[in-house]
């Protein structure tokens, strides 16, 4: 068990996803940034899909009621054992009454604690990604209970480093394909789409980024239609929305672009006031 | 009957497949009957097949050749109707529309000109049909309501709407399967889960199913809420085939 001290500002349990219930109207959720969550659980030999914890902007306070391994990725939240310092993206025993703390997020705004064999949530349509409406909570809360299974052994640090190339949390370029509605926009409109800054606002969360600059367009509604994860939608009054890994699974707006899912990842890291660029 | 149909790619790998751009229960059994031919076509690399009204997403597990997948779905849908009758369920739906749960029950009827016990009698005679699920889990988008009944939606939508309000929105109909913020017009609430994470599936009604919505009064809606969360009621239906 881990019990919650902080829950920090927005952390939940996310694993890959909830699949197979789309037509049901339920949203795929799962770790916002799939690349650093795949990272910290490939250190440390876990299955793909084992369950993290993601933490955004603010980290949490845990204390370790049994012993395990784990390993932070992601964003920068300065983690410290018993208030030393420890590293991002390396295995690091842990004993059962040690005090793992994270404070505010640098390079980036999600980070991610894996644990030996993944969090023990609930599982809820095959799934343990928290999601309101789904799964019991959707966050986590100050003195909560963490289930994790106890694990103790040998870790051998020589090989456990992993540098990583953090140019995807940095740059703002977003790799994208056309949407269906892509060709409804004018030529100059396609060109302006591509290629021009936009800078995120502050309405963002795990549902949706929205961006600042309204894009003037004609375009109308469609008839409400299948959208994903990345669609990029415009709205008439010219708003551009990002659908993230909570999002809706129709809309009725025209969806002008598709992120690669690499961009979905680090979009995921990015925040207000940042700039992205997209671009095929 | 055959459709003119688009094929486009949607991200890397999926593919939407569009209907001409129009709301009708003959399209929405062509989309139905293509899904169910895809099922049988049975392409392994196939991850989900989701409908809406006019359209189908086909997502598959890998990135795709859009060629190569777009000419395999033209053969499925131009394949001969190979697939079983299609049977189709009647659910009968209670709704109480005491003005406790009915909040813009009266606003419609100012607005329209059409009393109250006017609207709630036009709205039980229809029979509604599936569309598909979307927006929320187990929120039903519902065709087939009284034009004289339509309504846009409201300017400014509620923060919060309670689990189960019976709304109208433009020519739509809807029950609120959880808790949410929404701009539809609410004329009533049912008693009734539209959505349950436990069972399998989740919601008992599909796309192509009809509805039917019966009036109880406020003692009735109680006693079917002790039935629902005693988990004993069981929804009044019956199989229909098209």
């Amino acid at each position: 068990m881990i019990k919650v001290l902080n829950s920090g500002l927005y952390s939940s349990i996310q694993d890959l996803g909830r699949y197979g219930v789309h037509e049901y109207g339920v949203p795929y959720s799962g770790a916002m940034d799939k690349q650093a969550m795949l990272m910290a659980n490939t250190i440390l030999a876990n299955a793909e899909d084992s369950a993290v914890l993601e933490m955004t902007m603010l980290g949490a306070k845990l204390e370790f009621q049994c012993d395990t391994f784990i390993c932070i990725s992601g964003a920068d939240m300065r983690a410290k054992l018993n208030g030393t310092r420890i590293a991002n993206y390396k295995m690091i025993p842990i004993k059962a009454s040690n005090v793992l703390s994270f404070s505010s997020a640098n390079g980036g705004i999600r980070t991610y604690l894996a644990v030996t064999g993944g969090f023990q949530s609930e599982i809820v349509m095959r799934s343990r990604s928290m999601y309101q409406g789904i799964t019991q909570s959707h966050v986590i809360r100050n003195n909560d209970l963490l289930s994790i299974e106890p694990h103790s052994g040998q870790c051998h640090p020589k090989n456990a480093r992993l540098k990583i190339n953090k140019d995807d949390f940095l740059h703002g370029q977003l790799g994208v394909f056309k949407g269906p509605e892509f060709n409804l926009l004018s030529e100059a409109q396609q060109k302006l789409l591509i290629g021009k800054p936009f800078t995120i606002s502050k309405n963002n969360n795990r549902m949706a980024y929205q961006l600042e600059e309204p894009f003037a367009n004609k375009l109308d509604s469609i008839i409400t239609s299948p959208v994903l994860p990345g669609t990029v939608q415009l709205t008439p009054s010219g708003e551009m929305i990002i659908l993230m890994r909570d999002c809706q699974t129709t809309g009725g707006y025209p969806r002008v672009l598709q992120l690669k899912p690499t961009s979905l990842n680090s979009l995921a890291q990015k925040y207000a006031g940042q700039e992205v660029i997209f671009c095929f | 009957m055959s459709f003119k149909l688009s094929y486009k790619p949607f991200g890397e790998q999926g593919i939407l497949v569009e209907w001409p751009n129009q709301i009708s229960e003959s399209i929405l059994e062509n989309v139905l009957g293509f899904k169910s031919k895809i099922r049988i076509a049975e392409d392994a690399d196939i991850a989900e097949v989701r409908t809406a009204y006019q359209s189908v997403l086909i997502l598959f597990h890998t990135p795709i050749n859009f060629q190569q997948k777009i000419e395999g779905l033209k053969r499925v849908y131009a394949s001969a109707e190979k697939e079983e009758k299609r049977t189709s369920q009647l659910w009968r739906i209670p709704v109480c529309y005491d003005d406790c749960f009915a909040l813009d029950l009266e606003h419609l009827s100012a607005v329209k000109n059409i009393s109250k016990s006017e609207i709630i009698k036009r709205h039980i005679q229809a029979t509604y049909t599936v569309y598909f699920i979307g927006f929320l889990p187990g929120f039903l988008y519902l065709g087939g309501l009284d034009d004289t009944l339509s309504m846009p939606r409201k300017s400014t939508p509620r923060l919060v709407i309670e689990k189960g309000a019976v709304a109208i929105g433009g020519n739509q109909i809807g029950v609120y399967p959880s808790e949410s913020p929404g701009g539809w017009n609410i004329i009533g609430k049912s008693p009734i889960p539209f959505f349950n994470e436990n069972l399998n599936p989740p919601c008992f009604a599909v796309p192509g199913d009809r509805i039917e919505f019966y009036a109880v009064n406020l003692k009735e809606f109680n006693d079917i809420k002790v039935l629902v969360d005693a988990g004993v009621y069981q929804i009044e239906s019956e199989v229909t085939s098209d």
